[in-house]
């Protein structure tokens, strides 16, 4: 486990917790990053502006993060453009029929302690490890 | 309006969080997914991280009767556990485990825009949420117009 960062990532994690936190007591709304993204593709008055604020500020602290502490990800020279379209539109697809994704329901579904929720996550991390290893360890794409 | 800056201040956070964590790198992600590599167990120390805060302050928030600046908590209502969570999160695991990349380190790469990858994952994912809300409306017509049908059937 060469790679393995404990601390920045339970520091990290816990960053996003607070966010979810944040926004569910005061504003009442999950933070679903799919459901966000989603959702504004078929806006409802009144359903758009907190969204695009929300996003606007997650890139926002994406970009303060890197301008101040560097080491923003390089564009994989080896990873195929056809192969990455298609896991965006099984990740759109797969997360819209499904109603949430990482954060929807792993970090507020968990914390809700939603049993749909705790089925969705288990199910994504299962198929999540399989995948990984069927691409990379069998057909070799990735 | 505090409202409006509440959602800012959490996006903030959250991306803060995002990129603290190296959740925002896809090779960090796969290095969790591949057990079969070098596995690094950073993403589980992420989820941890976030879940124990969530576990723990969901509980307070979810006891008061209203949000502090709304008038309702908007939470999912369906409780069953069935086949489109089921085959949603297969489909999601899939791509996921393809790429390294979920919905928030998707949006996030927008901070990297030199980084060709977020201009050919992002408008993917979105057009993925399209064609299912698409789908889900024709879906819907063909439903509605069977219901409507069986019914005139009855009555006739």
């Amino acid at each position: 486990m060469e790679n393995f960062t404990p601390y920045s990532a339970l520091a990290g994690g816990l960053l996003i917790g607070a966010a979810a936190t944040l926004l569910l007591w005061f504003n009442g709304r999950v933070a679903g990053i799919s459901s966000i993204t989603g959702s504004l593709l078929t806006p409802r008055s009144g359903e758009v502006l907190w969204r695009v604020i929300f996003l606007v500020g997650l890139v926002a602290g994406v970009a303060v993060f890197y301008a101040a502490f560097g080491g923003a990800p390089l564009t994989r020279a080896s990873y195929s453009s056809g192969l990455l379209i298609a896991a965006g539109l099984l990740v759109g697809f797969g997360t819209s029929l499904g109603g949430g994704c990482t954060s929807g329901h792993g970090v507020c579904g968990l914390g809700r302690l939603s049993l749909r929720s705790l089925v969705a996550t288990v199910t994504f991390l299962l198929v999540g490890i399989a995948a990984t290893f069927v691409s990379r360890h069998i057909v070799g794409v990735i | 309006m505090p409202a409006l800056l509440v959602n800012l201040v959490a996006g903030l956070l959250f991306g803060l969080g995002l990129a603290l964590s190296g959740m925002t790198h896809p090779e960090k992600v796969l290095g969790f997914l591949d057990f079969a590599g070098h596995w690094d167990a950073s993403l589980l120390f992420v989820l941890g991280g976030a879940v124990g805060v969530t576990v723990v302050a969901f509980r307070f928030v979810l006891r008061q009767p209203k949000p502090l600046l709304a008038e309702k908590f908007y939470l999912p209502t369906r409780k069953q556990i069935d086949l489109p969570l089921l085959a949603g999160a297969v489909i999601f695991g899939i791509g996921w485990g393809i790429s390294g990349y979920c919905p928030g380190p998707a949006v996030a790469l927008l901070a990297a825009p030199e980084n060709r990858e977020v201009w050919l994952f992002l408008p993917a994912l979105l057009t993925g949420q399209l064609l299912y809300r698409l789908a889900a409306r024709q879906f819907a017509k063909v439903a509605i117009g069977n219901l409507l049908e069986s019914g005139s059937t009855a009555n006739s």
